[in-house]
């Protein structure tokens, strides 16, 4: 009777099963896979796409002694805080604390206007980007309408070009969780606060931001990651040029794969945002886990 | 509250505000909240402006410039099968088969998750939502090398799979939750008449969340809808490419670029998308309002 019963729950837990073999077969076995292939010398064509041979370290080796990897580290980190932890995030909780105060239509038109940006078809929003920022594109023109004459963005500074066009293309997904986050404020505690005499940067920083604390932590977490793994925005504006000068880890590990067939090398960098993707992914599910208590 | 939002905006600032006396600060601050804000949205718009102004004129370049003389030229010039419609339909065939599969499964993965209570049921949930986390750009190169190994490139169905797998763990995530808030005595009737888990799951719970599953499907077709990186990688034959990635082919085919027709063949890409967000967006008001309804 004991042993039908565990084989009835068992069964239960048959549906499950579909879902469990596509995330297993197209998601952990790439990723086995991933640290598997960076200890070897595949590649793309050639004799070693047939046979490749286990490497050991080497990869990694490569990696550290490769001045293009700390580069795209460095410039991973600086696109990942510049465009989502301070632009998009920033701007987000600015663009939703605005829309408490202003009017309805106000606030329902520039919703609007940041929601189109984020809901385009990525590679459409990247040739936007692209055109936006290009030589004698929209912003040069407006520059050049105010008296200034613009550089040619794409090239003398593609990494202020990306990040910008990340944060145009980004900002909604934050003003998204702020503005939930905010009509959740109980709008007497503000009130009473008013009433007590506090300014609005004292309400902003005593009251609001501590209500909505764990939301901020939420949005922080899937924006570093969204963020973390752009490749088409970069690659259609500047390809990661001019001379790698906006070549982040997926941009990297695109170019040493494909273009160049080191299926092994592209791994290992691939591998690297892997780790990196996880950890992050660990950390917010304790943070989701410490919520709940 | 629903009217206002007709009202033009004049009219608005007279009408007296229902806030109350307790709300002078509020009140006072809305004029540079709502400059403010139009300055913000017009930088969100400025990018745009080059996409539409583009597709009404026959000459454009990467200038933004009103058309000389406006014309639905570039728009009929990609209206033909190879340039529009075939991709368009690749497109199609992806994001409703993705969608599709990505909800049956959901759907079946979320019943146990959300009705019976397991020891598996907290670490399942929360390893799959250390899935979502994992960068899709990383993945892609040893996706590459699995689907070489199986000879599964340049296949659909594969890809399919491969987008469903994707976009799993959220749409778990967003089922379950949706089928949590159907309450369990609904079923309890039909367990009681004798129906299985499965029947209970097809006759009550499924009809009940209708708005629900509406709101995931939409929202994995959008995401498949405008996916260019997979499907980049994996679809190699121009016969089988979305038009996320055909919309190269207005780049260097007659060494110019026809700036005109690629941005005309954004917008009308771009178009379906939008109409489903808009949709979805009011999917998920009338969905949490049915939640609501039956909580209260």
């Amino acid at each position: 009777m004991a042993e039908r019963r565990t084989v009835r729950r068992q069964l239960r837990l048959l549906p499950v099963v579909p879902s469990v073999l596509l995330l297993l077969l197209f998601l952990a076995a790439p990723v086995l896979w991933s640290f598997h292939a960076s200890f070897t010398n595949a590649a793309l064509t050639g004799r070693n796409a047939r046979n490749p041979a286990w490497t050991g370290v080497e990869n990694y080796v490569r990696l550290f002694s490769d001045s293009a990897f700390p580069a795209a580290v460095l410039l991973t980190i600086v696109f990942v805080v510049a465009s989502a932890v301070v632009g998009q995030n920033l701007l987000g909780l600015l663009i939703a604390g605005l829309m408490t105060r202003a009017r309805k239509p106000v606030s329902a038109v520039v919703g609007t206007a940041v929601v189109a940006a984020w809901v385009l078809p990525e590679i459409v929003a990247a040739f936007a980007a692209y055109a936006y920022f290009s030589k004698d594109g929209t912003l040069n023109q407006l520059l050049g309408n105010a008296g200034a004459a613009g550089p040619d963005w794409l090239y003398a500074y593609p990494m202020v070009a990306v990040v910008l066009a990340n944060i145009w293309r980004g900002t909604a997904f934050s003003m998204l969780v702020y503005r939930a986050a905010l009509a959740d404020v109980p709008r007497d505690i503000s009130e009473a606060a008013l009433m007590d005499g506090a300014s609005g940067w004292q309400r902003l920083v005593f009251i609001t931001l501590p209500l909505i604390r764990s939301s901020i932590a939420t949005n922080l977490m899937l924006v570093t990651l969204q963020t973390l793994a752009v490749f088409t925005l970069i690659w259609v504006m500047t390809a990661g040029g001019p001379s790698n000068a906006s070549t982040t880890l997926p941009v990297l590990a695109y170019q040493e794969a494909f273009k160049f067939g080191d299926i092994g090398y592209g791994t290992a960098i691939a591998s690297v945002l892997i780790v990196l993707g996880l950890v992050f992914g660990i950390a917010y599910v304790r943070l989701l886990k410490g919520d709940k208590r | 509250m629903t009217t206002t939002g007709r009202r033009p905006l004049e009219g608005a600032s007279r009408r007296p505000t229902r806030r109350g006396v307790a709300s002078p600060g509020f009140r006072r601050a809305r004029t540079p909240a709502d400059a403010a804000l139009l300055l913000i949205g017009a930088c969100f718009v400025l990018p745009l402006l080059w996409l539409v102004f583009a597709s009404l004129d026959t000459t454009a370049g990467y200038r933004t410039q009103l058309p000389a003389s406006a014309s639905l030229d570039n728009f009929a010039a990609v209206l033909t099968p190879e340039l529009l419609l075939g991709p368009l339909w690749n497109s199609l065939l992806l994001s409703a088969g993705t969608a599709t599969v990505t909800l049956g499964a959901a759907v079946l993965a979320a019943y146990p998750l959300s009705r019976f209570q397991s020891r598996f049921n907290r670490p399942f949930l929360y390893s799959i939502l250390c899935g979502t986390c994992l960068p899709i750009t990383a993945i892609m190169v040893p996706v590459y090398g699995l689907f070489v190994q199986l000879r599964l490139l340049d296949s659909l169905p594969a890809t399919v799979l491969f987008l469903a797998a994707t976009s799993l763990p959220m749409a778990i995530w967003m089922t379950k939750n949706f089928m949590d808030a159907v309450p369990v005595s609904l079923e309890e009737a039909a367990w009681v008449d004798g129906a299985s888990g499965l029947t209970a799951l097809r006759s009550v719970v499924l009809p009940l969340m209708r708005q629900g599953l509406g709101v995931v499907f939409i929202f994995v077709f959008i995401q498949t809808w405008g996916n260019f990186f997979v499907p980049f990688i994996l679809l190699l034959s121009p016969s089988k490419q979305p038009a996320s990635v055909s919309i190269f082919s207005f780049f260097g085919q007659h060494g110019a670029v026809a700036y005109g027709q690629l941005a005309a063949f954004s917008i009308l890409y771009s178009v379906p998308v939008l109409v489903l967000y808009v949709l979805v967006a009011r999917g998920a008001g009338g969905s949490f309002a049915l939640s609501g309804a039956m909580k209260g």
